[in-house]
């Protein structure tokens, strides 16, 4: 039975790490259209934030859960202004630009940190106890965080006037801009807010992976699977993927190591897109966010 | 025809290619040429770093005593860039452009095996100069590293007695990982104790918890790790955030070369133990002065001395004192120099080649981390490579250039 509890509190640290590390990209790519290599980075930037915080004798709390974001948010804005925002609607162009950036964003770390950083930020917040079994009291707070984030961009989109002018731009721009809607102001706040939801999950998974110029790298293929199986939905789709993809991951990794967990993965992305090209989304909860 | 000077050149060249065989090395430059390829940028510079710093001190060292056979020791120093591809590009630069008398180079397994064929083939004298599985069995290449019969063997029995005989041990997935993991379980096995489970991690994987379930539910002992590489570091993280830390404790033949214990906080690493043929706590003389110089070198700053730093300064050492035994920087007659049992006191203690496999006997410590410092509970001293001899006798047949246990150690013959 405290297994049961165990391994059912693993796959859904699982599924909410992979909802945490998509929510930026689906933000930017599945709203905007915009493919982001550099969203590993965007990551990467996040935990580097905390580290250099925290050094600094900043509180780990305020470094996690504000500065990560806005720093990485601020960026991201400067990325659209001088970047993205000559590239709306050519997709591959924006692959190149992106990828691009993600190597210079390595490589100005790398040069300014060095190849290995000492993040000698741990997890804070105890243990907590399932009978025989322990997990860390840190990744029930980054459950509770994802399913709060998850939630705030629902409202945020659904009820706030910002949100409804970004889905109005991303629908048709040409029609929002018509109707007085600045579009080159909602895609810069569109493309920040993306970049710090990114940022934001960097800093709180660095206390639980550590961080490295290249850390981004690890991330960036998982999160564009899970978006793209998602579909277009941004928020239903993230969820239905982290969910299928998540729990594929985290059931196949206990029952025979990591390498099945991260091939069937990949597999069940396959299969998934296989036959529904469009995504979850695409055929089902087609009217949700 | 006119005599151009472009033409006159061309055919002058020629000639002088021509006879380059007979002239030989000496003709270009007076200097002796030591070629070292290591990986200065990309993932694996945690490693190479450090390595590159020890190889520049020890040809400084060699040419502040005035050099080599009255010759100037140059140091040829390519980056790798964590590619595999660059190291088959830089050793075919360094023995056929550079026409190096040795090339030290390599740090992943991958990586030799890539520059292994080219260096036999260009008949320039290889050292390997890192901790690895072992099975190379190569006439040409001088393996300086600690093998798995060395330190893994040392380390499995002096965990069990102190944690107990229930092991689970977790590995990096490519063949450094799983050749080591298949010592491990021979290793236990040999001691008595008994192998729970072993499981196998791609380099990228930075989710351990589905394992530390699994080590839950396994109630081991101890857990022996042979992870490999900055996103491996999670394990030791998440493993300690879980309390894990407090109740089965961790042995591990990796962790440390990369410098690992300055990455994770004193509490996350506290009573972790590790087996390398070197620490910095090394108590010799020679030990004190090499990282007084260290230091006087390159500052407060400077790296943690690991195995794989010092021995390839201690591997370059023993390369200059078989040069000097030879009489001359050409290749047959310093592999016969290295194969009479040279020996080389350094800050790990004395290496000394062993004929048999162009291995080295070494010392060999055990680490318990306090305070992200390792502290030497127990050492061994001149250690065989006893694994790489049970399949490998460059004595009886030199004419070898191998890497046997490619295919792990049932296809190798060892049961």
């Amino acid at each position: 039975m405290d297994l049961v509890v165990a391994v059912l509190f693993q796959l859904i640290y699982v599924i909410s790490n992979l909802a945490l590390i998509s929510l930026g990209l689906a933000i930017i790519f599945g709203m905007m259209r915009v493919i982001n290599l550099a969203h590993g980075e965007f990551l990467m930037l996040g935990g580097y934030t905390v580290v250099v915080a925290t050094n600094a004798g900043i509180n780990i709390w305020v470094s996690m859960l504000i500065l990560a974001p806005l720093v990485v948010g601020i960026i991201g804005v400067i990325v659209e202004r001088l970047l993205i925002r000559w590239l709306y609607g050519r997709m591959v162009d924006t692959l190149l630009a992106t990828w691009g950036l993600s190597l210079l964003l390595v490589g100005i770390v790398t040069s300014i940190f060095g190849a290995s950083t000492g993040t000698t930020v741990s997890p804070p917040l105890g243990v907590v106890r399932i009978g025989d079994y322990s997990a860390s009291g840190y990744e029930l707070f980054l459950v509770v965080v994802t399913i709060v984030l998850l939630f705030g961009v629902w409202l945020t989109l659904r009820f706030t006037k910002l949100g409804l002018l970004a889905r109005g731009t991303m629908q048709n721009a040409e029609m929002a801009s018509a109707l007085g809607v600045s579009t080159s102001r909602i895609y810069m706040i569109t493309f920040g807010l993306g970049a710090a939801v990114s940022g934001l999950a960097g800093g709180l998974l660095a206390p639980m992976t550590g961080v490295l110029p290249t850390i981004g790298a690890t991330y960036i293929a998982k999160a564009f699977i899970t978006v793209i199986s998602g579909g277009s939905a941004i928020l239903a789709g993230t969820t239905a993927g982290s969910i299928l993809l998540g729990g594929i991951n985290g059931v196949f990794s206990f029952i025979a190591g990591s390498t099945f967990g991260e091939i069937a993965l990949l597999l069940a992305a396959i299969i998934l897109l296989r036959l529904m090209p469009r995504g979850i989304t695409g055929r089902f909860f087609r009217k949700s966010l | 025809m006119t005599f151009s000077r472009r033409s006159f050149l061309a055919g002058s060249s020629a000639l002088a290619l021509s006879s380059a065989p007979i002239i030989g090395r000496a003709q270009g430059s007076d200097k002796i040429i030591f070629a070292s390829i290591l990986d200065l940028s990309g993932g694996l510079d945690i490693y190479g770093a450090p390595m590159a710093e020890t190889t520049k001190m020890a040809i400084d060292d060699i040419n502040a005593a005035g050099g080599l056979l009255g010759r100037e020791v140059e140091l040829k120093l390519y980056d790798a860039q964590s590619t595999i591809q660059f190291y088959t590009q830089y050793a075919t630069q360094a023995a056929a452009g550079d026409r190096a008398h040795t090339v030290h180079a390599g740090i992943t397994s991958a990586s030799r095996e890539a520059i292994r064929p080219t260096l036999a083939r260009f008949k320039t004298l290889y050292f390997y100069n890192t901790q690895y599985e072992g099975g190379v069995c190569d006439y040409n290449t001088f393996c300086t590293g600690s093998t798995p019969a060395q330190t893994v063997a040392k380390v499995v029995p002096y965990a069990m007695n102190k944690w107990g005989k229930k092991v689970y041990i977790v590995a990096a997935d490519y063949n450094y990982g799983q050749i080591t993991a298949q010592w491990m379980q021979r290793f236990v096995k040999e001691n008595g104790g008994e192998t729970l489970d072993v499981e196998f991690f791609p380099l990228d994987v930075t989710n351990f918890g589905p394992t530390i379930n699994k080590i839950q539910t396994a109630k081991p002992d101890f857990v022996i790790s042979a992870l490999v590489g900055g996103a491996h570091v999670s394990f030791y993280r998440q493993y300690a955030a879980a309390g894990m830390n407090k109740e089965i404790p961790i042995a591990s033949t990796t962790f440390g070369v990369g410098n690992e214990q300055t990455l994770i906080s004193a509490e996350e690493g506290d009573g972790i133990i590790a087996s390398y043929s070197y620490f910095e706590g090394a108590n010799n003389p020679t030990n004190t002065e090499f990282l007084a110089r260290l230091e006087a070198r390159l500052g407060a700053g400077r790296p943690v001395m690991n195995e794989l730093a010092v021995r390839s300064y201690e591997g370059a050492m023993l390369w200059a004192e078989a040069v000097k035994m030879a009489g001359t920087p050409d290749r047959d007659p310093v592999i016969e120099a290295l194969r009479s049992g040279l020996s080389y006191n350094g800050p790990s203690g004395a290496v000394a080649v062993d004929p048999q496999t162009n291995h080295c006997n070494m010392n060999v410590y055990i680490g318990d981390l306090k305070d992200q410092k390792w502290n030497i509970v127990e050492s061994y001293e001149a250690q065989p490579p006893a694994d790489t001899q049970l399949v490998c006798d460059l004595v009886a047949n030199p004419d070898q250039s191998t890497f046997l246990f490619e295919n792990g150690l049932a296809a190798a013959g060892i049961e």
